[in-house]
């Protein structure tokens, strides 16, 4: 059962362990996953902790529903301060490990202190020791799995690693499980670094009991048909999220060069079909029916053999077209790169995408970047500033701190060119012409995040009837227009605090399709597995109480309304190419301002992003912190 | 059931289900099918056991606790003739036996009465509850395809 599932506070500093049982109270008001995070966070960082310090806390949270076959119900979701932006760090990541530390008995972990020396967690059956890493520190992240598997002679045990970016203490290096799967975002991998924290290898076999488990598996068939009945998942099913491009690039809405263009010419062979020369099949993450990966082998080439999985349409924008490479094979050498050193694919191609501008503006020259020539389109440099960045050599170790240390170093200007938000870099889409996606990475709590709100289905032109039933309120249905864009992304933001606090799959909700399982759904799906009730009024509730949290922790933080800014470039350059729906486009500033103020209205913020006293009292935040856990 | 492993992407659904099915619990130990990978190499082959024709597990049982079932075709146990010696699950080269490591117990598929979960769950079509023939067609429609592809390769060389 869910009840029975504890919370573990693991202090590295001195090595120990205390194991609680999680109230009631805590699942009532925050499920799990990212809600609970959000409240660990709160409740146990002091404001102003550096990240890198033993005293932030590093937390690891399965979703409310962790283990159901359904949804890709295998989410974790991990956060700590990040030392990417020193605001929420936050990243959400699939494949087998929560379902896995569940089995094990656990629902949360919090980590605090700093082992004297490299060390990783061995979670079993209810036990967690802390082992040493020494002989680990140094090795990849797939062989760091690998021995770790091996050591314990157990195939099927999952870990979450870092590899020697996080080792490293790059501010973006990300958190991995299995080939593919990263906690990505906000430098969580460099948090687990700097307390010589290696890995955490969990294996479990405690049942997982569920309040109605007959009518459960009968409702979890029902979902994953549902699901399945969507274009977006049978396409996605065998192209993966590069789908997305095809229509992207054709349109003009994807960064390239960094911002000087909006779509990349001659980009055919990065087009999805052209993995099938590389693809033997796809893979899914645990409980899901999409399976939006491609295992792929690469047999030619420096760096052959490879086998890797995915690459995502994000890969395909920070090494393709915002640097400017046209060919898939440059895509997957450095996705497989960036797995391999634990890197954030995102944050490394929006670096390496900055640093070329600059150098084509001559604002950084070959004496700045140690001899190398940032040209666009040089795969090499691609590949070499990669492995710079990773191991903090030569002018990597300048952008491995990410971007607003690299800009106060660099100076001249170099921040115009930046593409980024409260420090994290933006995807390589290009939000000029959508101000629904343009509002959603300026108010993301994490940063530039698309994945805090995207209604990419405002791309589909619904008609406006459809868009009010279910954003309960008027929206345009032109994606060029600012009208309801506010409701838009607000509805989205809750919509995704719930689907990442009961730990299912965000495609796997409305991203891409209106008819796919949403908050009716998931209140159904918590009573049949919990026995709890939420109604769709609660579940929205709770959604606010999340992102309301996140947002006075961010405050506290020293965050204000103008942090939720968009780069100077999205309101100065109108977009130079695409089909005519996407061409001569720019953010109105004054328009942006007007959405940001009806966007503060939907979450009771005042004007200035403060949330009300009386917002904080309804949605019981009022005496935080409380310390149930 | 057949079970065609280059469908299988992975995702345990199959081991959940027949756990939640039979257990009434979410707990792949518990689960009469196991998905048997080799991640690194993005290689997945679903563990079942095939309902031999000739069972070895039926041979090898002291007490006679392992029967076919004559409208499903499944091999089963009867626990309450069933001692627990387990040599079912060691004699067994599929591996279609698994030992519950709580209740001491041996798990095997029963084919859940004839509607197999895993399979009805089984949306990539890794695992297929189907007739003989029909399996037996599906592939060699599915090599026949290999062979007109390389006729085609051969055809097209110079």
């Amino acid at each position: 059962m869910v009840w029975n599932r504890k919370i573990a506070y693991i202090d590295l500093s001195s090595g120990k362990v205390v194991q609680k049982p999680i109230p009631k109270e805590v699942r009532q008001l925050y499920l799990g996953g990212r809600g609970v995070d959000m409240y660990l966070l709160y409740n146990h960082l002091k404001p102003k902790t550096d990240p890198l310090s033993p005293k932030n806390v590093l937390l690891v949270g399965a979703g409310l529903l962790g283990g159901i076959p359904c949804l890709g119900s295998g989410r974790c979701d991990i956060a700590a301060r990040s030392p990417l932006t020193g605001a929420v760090g936050d990243s959400n990541v699939g494949g087998f490990f929560a379902p896995e530390l569940r089995l094990a008995g656990f629902d949360n972990l919090v980590i605090s202190g700093r082992a004297e020396k490299p060390v990783y967690l061995w979670i079993e059956d209810g036990e967690i020791t802390v082992k040493d890493a020494s002989y680990l520190w140094g090795k990849d992240t797939f062989e760091t799995q690998t021995l770790i598997r091996d050591d314990h002679d157990d195939q099927d045990l999952k870990c979450l690693v870092i590899g020697v970016a996080g080792e490293n203490l790059v501010r973006f290096a990300n958190i991995r499980t299995g080939m593919k799967n990263s906690a990505g975002r906000t430098g969580m991998g460099a948090v687990m670094g700097s307390k010589n924290l290696k890995a955490i290898a969990v294996r479990g076999t405690k049942s997982l009991e569920f309040a109605h488990p007959e009518e459960l598996l009968d409702y979890c068939k029902e979902m994953n048909e549902m699901i399945m009945n969507t274009r977006w998942a049978k396409a996605q099913s065998r192209w993966g999220t590069m789908i997305i491009y095809s229509n992207t690039n054709t349109t003009g809405l994807i960064r390239t060069k960094n911002f000087q263009l909006n779509r990349l010419e001659e980009g055919q062979d990065l087009e999805p079909e052209n993995i099938d020369r590389y693809s033997f099949g796809t893979a899914g993450c645990y409980g899901c029916v999409v399976h939006c990966r491609h295992r792929y082998v690469l047999r030619e080439g420096p760096y052959a053999p490879i086998y890797g999985e995915g690459p995502e349409y994000t890969s395909l924008g920070a090494f393709g077209t915002m640097v400017d490479c046209k060919k898939m094979e440059t895509i997957l050498v450095a996705n497989h790169l960036v797995n391999k050193y634990g890197l954030d694919t995102l944050e490394t191609g929006g670096l390496i995408a900055w640093a070329m501008e600059l150098y084509e503006k001559g604002i950084l020259d070959q004496k700045q970047t140690d001899g190398l020539k940032l040209e666009w389109g040089d795969e090499n440099v691609v590949f070499e500033l990669i492995r710079q960045i990773a191991t903090r050599e030569g002018f990597g170790n300048l952008l491995a701190d990410g971007f607003r240390n690299a800009i106060a170093k660099i100076g001249k200007g170099s921040e115009y060119y930046a593409i980024e938000i409260k420090g994290m870099s933006n995807l390589h889409s290009d939000e000029r012409p959508t101000p629904s996606f343009a509002l959603g990475i300026a108010t993301a709590t994490r940063g530039a995040d698309h994945l805090r709100s995207r209604p990419a289905i405002d791309m589909y032109g619904l008609p406006e009837e459809l868009l009010r039933e279910v954003y309960e309120g008027p929206v345009a249905s032109d994606y060029t227009s600012y009208e309801g864009k506010s409701r838009m992304v607000w509805w989205q933001e809750l919509l995704y605090a719930i689907t990442d606090s009961i730990g299912i799959c965000k495609f796997q909700t409305v991203f891409c399709a209106l008819h796919a399982p949403k908050w009716d759904e998931f209140s159904k799906l918590i009573r049949l597995a919990t026995g709890m009730e939420f109604s769709k009024a609660q579940l929205m509730e709770t959604g606010e109480r999340i992102y309301t949290l996140e947002r006075l922790f961010n405050m506290r933080e020293g965050f204000t309304r103008k942090d939720d800014a968009l780069p100077e470039r999205y309101f100065k350059e109108p977009t130079p190419i695409g089909l005519p729906i996407a061409q001569g486009k720019k953010i109105d500033k004054e328009q942006f301002e007007r959405m940001l103020n009806e966007y503060y209205a939907l979450h009771k913020w005042d004007q200035n992003g403060e949330p009300r006293k009386e917002t904080i009292e309804r949605l019981r935040l009022d005496k935080e912190p409380t310390h149930m856990i | 059931m057949f079970i065609d492993p280059e469908k299988c992407t992975g995702c345990r659904i199959c081991e959940t289900a027949c756990s939640l099915h039979h257990e009434k619990v979410c707990n792949p130990a518990l689960a009469r099918i196991h998905v048997a990978k080799w991640e690194t190499a993005g290689l997945y082959i679903p563990v079942v056991c095939v309902q031999c024709e000739s069972p070895i597990c039926q041979t090898v049982c002291p007490v006679r606790a392992i029967n076919r079932d004559e409208k499903t075709g499944a091999v089963q146990i009867d626990y309450n003739v069933c001692v627990g010696c387990r040599l079912c699950a060691l004699y067994c080269p599929f591996a279609g036996a698994q030992i519950d490591a709580e209740k001491g117990r041996v798990l095997k598929c029963d084919l859940c009465g004839g509607e197999p979960v895993c399979a009805k769950f089984c949306d990539p079509k890794a695992l297929q509850f189907v007739k003989a023939t029909t399996a037996n067609m599906r592939k060699q429609r599915a090599a026949a395809q290999r062979f007109s592809e390389l006729m085609k390769k051969l055809l097209s060389t110079p």
